[in-house]
């Protein structure tokens, strides 16, 4: 019993905060600081002739966390690699 | 896993050969669609996902290598970082190709257009660098995952459960 009362009162307090949360929520598609994005909107296309400024964010003004990612993949497939190799009998 | 039925066999050999197509679209028009290395990648890599449900694991082990997609997987790293260390006079990752002329150095004209497909300099290069390392990766796992479930299989000494054959 004592359980289910905590658990109530942690639904509770979580309810209320996301309550909180969505009653002070800035409009959408007003945000706060934007010269980041409309520096990027205006001057991707002449900086690096390239027409998705997506991928231009992805690969060049941020290319060194897209370096990462692929990082991330290299080691994803090397832990793989070590786990499912045909090892010998009690290595 | 055994293979499945002639009729998925052949409807999957048929639509292999599109999802590699499309992979590769998306790769190599990162630039200007949505998409790029990493999404087009996985595309490919779903092929072979593909042909190892419906062709079983003996024939899709005898064609595809696992030493050929990590040779792909490595070449795609290095590539993206040597990418970025040809423009260290500059900065590093700079996009030394971007409006050059010659290979992807074409000049986008300014506000909306309908995309010049040899622009962007490294972002090309390094998209394809990415999609190479994503399709060897992504494939490495499915067929090491695959041999490690025949590994305990066999240590079992059950044979491989099939489908319906």
């Amino acid at each position: 019993m004592k359980k289910r009362a905590l658990f109530m009162l942690a639904i509770l307090v979580v309810a209320g905060t996301f309550w909180g949360a969505l009653d002070r929520i800035h409009p959408f598609g007003d945000p706060v600081r934007a010269p980041m994005d409309d520096y990027y909107l205006d001057n991707a296309q002449q900086e690096r002739s390239v027409n998705n400024v997506v991928t231009a964010i992805v690969f060049d003004y941020r290319g060194f966390d897209t370096l990462g990612e692929a990082a991330v993949l290299f080691t994803a497939v090397c832990s793989v690699l070590a786990l499912f190799r045909k090892g010998r009998e009690g290595r | 896993m055994n293979p499945l039925s002639i009729v998925v066999r052949t409807i999957c050999d048929v639509f292999a050969w599109f999802m590699g197509i499309f992979g590769v679209y998306v790769i190599i028009h990162g630039h200007l669609t949505p998409g790029g290395g990493f999404q087009g990648g996985a595309i490919v890599a779903t092929m072979i996902a593909f042909l190892l449900v419906s062709h079983g694991g003996k024939k899709l082990l005898a064609f595809a290598r696992p030493g050929f997609y990590s040779t792909i997987e490595t070449t795609g790293l290095l590539l993206f970082i040597c990418a970025g260390f040809f423009g260290i006079t500059t900065t590093f990752f700079y996009n030394f190709l971007a409006g050059q002329g010659g290979l992807f150095g074409s000049v986008v004209p300014s506000g909306p257009n309908s995309g010049v497909i040899n622009s962007a300099g490294t972002i090309s290069l390094m998209n394809m660098a990415v999609g190479l390392e994503v399709i060897g990766g992504l494939s490495l796992i499915i067929l090491y995952m695959f041999k490690g479930i025949r590994l305990f299989e066999d240590a079992e000494g059950s044979g491989e459960t099939g489908h319906d054959r």
